[in-house]
């Protein structure tokens, strides 16, 4: 069997209860002039996110404004759980581009595949979390919403670099 | 000066309830606050810190909270009784506030005013009859709730109280036997310094009573039912005990009335014990209104201020010293808690009023004064009956583990302590 119980023998007819007591009450004195606290005041101080935190998507856009998604349709075929829906249309130029772009980040486990298998690196996701909503209709994300997004996009594994150094 | 009489005592008397309970009220709010915010300390959290500076509009938060919240009442309960009982927590507590001293006596242009609500010559006897009051809401809120937890709590509540009601009378039986009186601003003045001839002992009787006031502490605690005596409440065990089914202002009420409690004691250990208003090492708020109306001392507006705050300043360390322990330790068994009432509180209170009677007796055949050195012979003898049961009677016998009554099966081999032999009392 990995590993060992430590087995504690409690004090018997010998324990001191003034003793325990008093080296009780020295710790939680202790700690109770100790004014460093672990407390984080979340609103006002926030995490450091890791780089390869998977938080809300984001669209990458071209400089001229335009979503970069060429409407492949890989990422709605990868995603575990359907969340992505995915109307692909063509441009006058013979462009294929995503008519309708949407993403119910309710039902989005954020595996982050859909990052993964973009061939044109469009669809991202992000270090970012807090996005609470009033109805579930607004948690489905339109592209014009995922394109006006702007937190920093997570970075992928490197299979070269396994721990990210 | 004259103490105050006639219409302007009355005014005097109005002045000093309206005064006084607003006080006590802002305080019970103020400990709430301290409360957490020790609880958050002591956790290394930093406590409510969200309402106002230094979150201390929590409190204000906290009692709007309970007053628009739903107020339920369970089904089949006794609607008079679960009306009556958050009443009954709170008033005693409260009511209990107005025979302690506060102060000096403040000199008014109408006369001397004493800073005491209702100077009760039976001081004493009014402390243990409307403290013991207390319990009556406990017992009301678990019976009339009808439910089983709250019934659990109410009778756990009414047993303790019984047993540490024991053990807080008891325990002021040598303060009366060294004061000689039951009015609470008498033992104040026993233990100032009137100097020689005065029947003053000159040193708070947590000094010459050390065991006497370790005692009252600790039934105090039992008392005010905190940890390490919440067995009413109980929160792991019985949902929330006696007021598990309070809701609203009905629950406020016994959150308060516990807080009061807890203020309550604390003022009556520092009366009883510490001294009251007295300030130590300083001879100038020795003052005392002797019953036939002379004044001893000089009474001073800035003296009343500054014993008030003297008061103050020890309740409230009681009050966080009494917050402290409650973090600290964890809950008494039922049959802990009995046994150090019955069997360790109650022989040690009567053994040791029989030794400060015999030790009273044998000082004042021997011609020695009351004072100083009086005190300072009372105060060697308690520490070393202190030392005493500490290091001798601590180990196993003050609060025994569940494994000293029956050996752990780990130290007999793996198999439980063979039964007791028929015949033989278990212990």
């Amino acid at each position: 069997m990995a590993g060992s119980v430590k087995v504690v023998r409690r004090p018997e007819e010998q324990a001191s209860y003034v003793r325990a007591v008093s080296k009780g009450m020295g710790i939680t004195l202790k700690h109770l002039l100790n004014p460093r606290k672990v407390t984080q005041q979340y609103p006002d101080e926030k995490w450091e996110l890791s780089p390869r935190m998977r938080g809300t998507h984001r669209m990458a856009t071209h400089e001229d404004g335009r979503a970069k998604c060429v409407g492949c349709g890989l990422c709605p075929t990868v995603c575990p759980v359907n969340c992505i829906k995915l109307v692909p249309a063509e441009d006058e130029n013979g462009e294929r581009y995503a008519a309708v772009y949407e993403i119910d980040e309710f039902r989005c486990i954020f595996c982050g595949f859909c990052q993964e298998v973009c061939p044109v690196e469009a669809i991202h996701l992000g270090a970012h979390y807090e996005n609470a909503e009033y109805s579930r209709e607004r948690w489905v994300y339109d592209l014009e919403r995922l394109t006006a997004l702007d937190h920093p996009v997570t970075a992928l594994w490197d299979p070269s670099d396994p721990a990210s150094e | 000066m004259d103490p105050i009489s006639g219409g302007a005592f009355v005014a005097a008397a109005a002045i000093k309830v309206v005064t006084f309970f607003v006080l006590l009220l802002v305080f019970v709010a103020l400990s709430t606050y301290f409360e957490r915010k020790i609880a958050g300390f002591i956790q290394d959290r930093s406590g409510p810190n969200r309402v106002g500076p230094l979150g201390l509009l929590q409190v204000a938060a906290d009692g709007l909270k309970f007053i628009l919240k739903e107020e339920l009442t369970p089904a089949g309960a006794h609607r008079f009784f679960f009306f009556l009982a958050p009443v009954l927590a709170l008033v005693p507590a409260t009511v209990l506030f107005g025979v302690i001293p506060f102060a000096a006596p403040l000199p008014t242009p109408w006369g001397l005013v004493e800073m005491i609500v209702a100077d009760v010559p039976i001081g004493f006897l009014y402390v243990l009859a409307i403290g013991s009051l207390g319990v009556y809401g406990v017992v009301m809120a678990g019976w009339s709730s009808n439910s089983k937890y709250s019934f659990l709590g109410g009778l756990r509540g009414s047993a303790q109280m019984i047993s540490y009601e024991i053990g807080l009378a008891m325990s002021l039986v040598p303060v009366l036997m060294l004061t000689g009186d039951v009015a609470l601003p008498e033992i104040v003045a026993a233990q100032q310094n009137f100097g020689p001839g005065s029947g003053s002992y000159g040193a708070w009787f947590a000094l010459p009573l050390m065991l006497s006031a370790l005692i009252f502490v600790v039934s105090g605690l039992a008392e005010t039912n905190r940890i390490p005596f919440d067995l009413p409440e109980a929160e792991g065990e019985l949902v929330g005990g006696y007021h598990t089914e309070y809701s609203a202002m009905k629950f406020g009420m016994f959150f308060l009335g516990e807080y009061a409690h807890l203020i309550t004691v604390s003022s009556l250990i520092t009366v009883f014990f510490l001294g009251g208003w007295d300030i130590p090492f300083w001879r100038g708020d020795d003052i005392r209104v002797l019953a036939d109306g002379t004044v001893l001392g000089n009474p001073a507006w800035w003296i009343t201020l500054l014993t008030l705050g003297s008061f103050t300043l020890k309740t409230l360390l009681l009050v966080l010293f009494f917050m402290w322990v409650r973090w600290t330790i964890p809950r008494f068994r039922y049959d802990q808690l009995m046994d150090l009432g019955w069997k360790v509180f109650l022989p040690i209170l009567m053994v040791y009023i029989m030794g400060t009677g015999v030790a009273v007796y044998a000082l004042d055949t021997a011609g020695v004064p009351v004072g100083l050195r009086y005190t300072a012979i009372l105060t060697a003898l308690n520490v070393a009956a202190v030392g005493l049961l500490v290091w001798g009677m601590d180990r196993g016998a003050l609060v025994r583990g569940a494994t000293a009554r029956t050996r752990h099966p780990a130290a007999t081999g793996g198999r439980m302590a063979p039964p007791p032999a028929a015949g033989s009392e278990a212990e």
